[in-house]
């Protein structure tokens, strides 16, 4: 009986030293994302069973606030911060592209066949309540020999502040001087037109019970539900429908542009095969972070999800990074203070 | 020894009701610290201001304040005759039989998670709406309140989702309210002679205050619900008297834009907004206390004479 006592105090103790040793890290951030992280951090700790990361997919506004009050050790963005922002935190902040992501245009016309063809101009015209019937000649000069019905165009965008967002409002201001001074660029903005659903599948139910509206949602979303979406016109002047091959497109132009703190904008990329409207999505840490033990873990695990991770992100929808692009962050990488 | 145990007991049960206190007050310092960089910059021009634009910085709550109460009151207006009916079967006129799984029934409704209710409305109601909304003739959809595009998502959706949940408050507190009315009470109307419907109105009459206060605890629900509204209103910033245009509230908006909002002074606009929601609740809340006290049977009142209970029971 006594052994038995001893034996289960030994073991407790036991189990006691081993989780001692587990090195847990606290994350936040972008929503969009948060799968392929969660997928991440979970075979990692397959793979090394001292490092557990727990990740709070909270938003990326969320994620910024959280890592400037170092709440957390680390945060995750589908926008880069803003000099603004990034002069608010304590320290540097370095921002990491991890996986990237496309939004694309999905509509519901009733008994269309036809794929429909759209261009930023025309997209940001519609956001903006200057087009708005189906058979405006700018959209009839994009699809030649598509009968467009003569209805109204409900517009339906997010009602949630979302990364989403931001990256269609930024393609359509590149693409129309007159979006970036009425509308800008942000998480969630004032829009001049249209009806809000609350994330993507607010947007998409609206779409798909509404004859005659268009919306945009993420190109996973799109995929994974099986909803219609159209193709775009990119800066060299192709119909590009958004897949993940095209947007590894993207960010391979992209990648001879490469700013050194990775704060780059890939809407509307040029090149040829190129969806314009895809964007990386970062992951945010502190180039010298208080505790160095959780900052090696980091590394370590930043450095294997863009090197062995990148394999899982076809299965879930995601466009890999291009090796330009992981050979440059591999260098800033070793910047992050580990010791 | 008895005397300071039940000293005791009150100083207990008064720094339990004082913690009460202290957490409303709590709320209110908090809202206020946490906007003041808004309050600062806007002023009370954030109360008329009828812009919200996150990308300029310029922030109003107007349109959310609109869209707050005109929704609740529309939904107080389609809820408050229908709870009170399904309260005065229940409670009078039920059979035995159907009374307890109508009871079980009305708390079920009340049970249901906000965001099932959203579901099922965008789903289920919103399309039912729209073809509602369509097959109004022509001459109806000149009217102001039914101008604008037939979406289905709208003002008359969110009033519609709110009354449902609103309903089985209201309805179950107006029935322990009337159950509560005295036997004498009702002895009393038919002994002189009064038809049944001339006793529930007598009964009624006796619990109006309880009454007044279950309508407004289904406005103080309405007030505040988030999930359900922010699925079927359409969150568009724009005031308009029409049912059928997408609006916005106030709870809503900070459910909808909270997370993403990074930047200091939109993040305080959006607390403000808290703010403001929490200053139009506590001013709906004494008004309807006033309401009650103004209404409360002073002290050797009689029965009044129907005539005159039928404003109240109305």
């Amino acid at each position: 009986m006594k052994n038995r006592i001893l034996a289960a105090t030994l073991a407790c103790a036991a189990t006691a030293a081993v989780s001692a040793q587990t090195l847990q890290i606290n994350g936040a951030g972008a929503t969009f994302p948060a799968p392929i992280y969660t997928k991440w951090f979970s075979e990692y700790n397959k793979l090394h069973g001292n490092v557990q990361i727990n990740y709070q997919p909270i938003g990326s506004g969320g994620g910024i606030r959280q890592i400037t009050s170092q709440t957390v050790f680390f945060g995750a963005s589908d926008g880069p911060m803003t000099n603004d922002q990034l002069t608010a935190a304590p320290g540097r902040i370095l921002h990491f592209p991890t996986v990237l992501g496309a939004v694309v245009p999905v509509y519901n016309i009733p008994n269309m066949k036809a794929e429909l063809k759209f261009s930023g101009p025309v997209l940001a015209d519609i956001y903006m309540g200057k087009i708005t019937r189906w058979n405006d000649p700018a959209i009839a000069k994009l699809n030649a020999g598509v009968a467009l019905p003569a209805s109204d165009i409900t517009v339906v965008h997010r009602a949630d502040g979302s990364g989403t967002t931001y990256i269609w409002v930024d393609y359509l201001s590149k693409t129309s001087d007159e979006f970036k001074k009425r509308v800008g660029v942000n998480t969630s903005v004032n829009w001049p037109a249209g009806v809000g659903g609350r994330g993507n599948e607010g947007v998409a139910a609206l779409v798909t019970q509404t004859p005659g509206s268009l919306g945009y949602v993420e190109l996973i979303y799109a995929l994974q539900n099986k909803i219609a979406f159209g193709s775009v016109q990119n800066m060299a002047g192709e119909q590009v429908r958004a897949s993940v091959e095209s947007v590894t497109v993207a960010a391979a132009a992209a990648a001879t542009l490469m700013p050194a703190d990775f704060r780059v904008s890939i809407t509307n990329a040029p090149g040829k095969g190129v969806y314009p409207i895809s964007s990386f999505t970062w992951l945010l840490l502190y180039e010298n972070p208080k505790d160095k033990t959780q900052s090696k873990a980091m590394v370590d695990l930043v450095k294997w999800a863009l090197t062995d991770g990148q394999k899982y992100c076809a299965d879930l929808g995601y466009a890999p990074l291009p090796a330009a692009v992981v050979k440059l962050e591999m260098d800033a990488l070793a910047k992050v203070k580990t010791s | 020894m008895n005397k300071s145990r039940d000293w005791g007991f009150r100083l207990g049960t008064g720094a339990f009701a004082l913690v009460l206190v202290l957490i409303v007050c709590a709320i209110g310092i908090v809202l206020v610290r946490d906007s003041w960089l808004s309050i600062e910059k806007f002023g009370f021009t954030f109360w008329r201001t009828e812009i919200w634009d996150p990308v300029s910085g310029e922030f109003g709550a107007l349109p959310f304040i609109w869209g707050t109460l005109y929704s609740s009151i529309l939904a107080l207006a389609i809820a408050t005759p229908v709870a009170l009916g399904i309260a005065i079967f229940i409670s009078e006129l039920c059979p035995a039989m159907l009374r307890q799984p109508l009871v079980f029934l009305t708390e079920l409704l009340a049970a249901v998670p906000s965001i099932v209710y959203g579901l099922w409305g965008i789903f289920v109601m919103v399309p039912a709406v729209r073809w509602l909304e369509t097959s109004l003739p022509d001459p109806v959809r000149q009217l102001p309140f039914f101008s604008g595009p037939p979406l289905g998502l709208g003002m008359l959706s969110a009033a519609l989702i709110l009354a449902i949940m609103v309903i089985p408050f209201t309805s179950s507190v107006s029935r322990e309210v009337l159950k509560a009315v005295p036997l004498a009470q009702r002895e009393a109307a038919y002994a002189l002679g009064a038809t049944r419907f001339e006793a529930i109105r007598a009964a009624l009459h006796y619990g109006r205050t309880g009454i007044v206060g279950a309508i407004m605890l289904g406005f103080g629900r309405a007030l505040g619900e988030t999930m359900a509204v922010t699925m079927v209103i359409g969150n568009n910033p724009k005031i308009s008297l029409s049912l059928f245009a997408p609006q916005y509230t106030m709870a809503a908006v900070i459910a909808n834009e909270f997370t993403e909002a990074a930047d200091a002074l939109y993040l305080g606009a959006l607390i403000e907004i808290g703010l403001v929601l929490f200053v139009i609740t506590l001013i709906v809340n004494s008004l309807s206390r006033l309401l009650i006290w103004s209404m409360a049977p002073r002290a050797g009142a009689t029965f009044e004479p129907p005539a005159a209970s039928a404003e109240a029971a109305a």
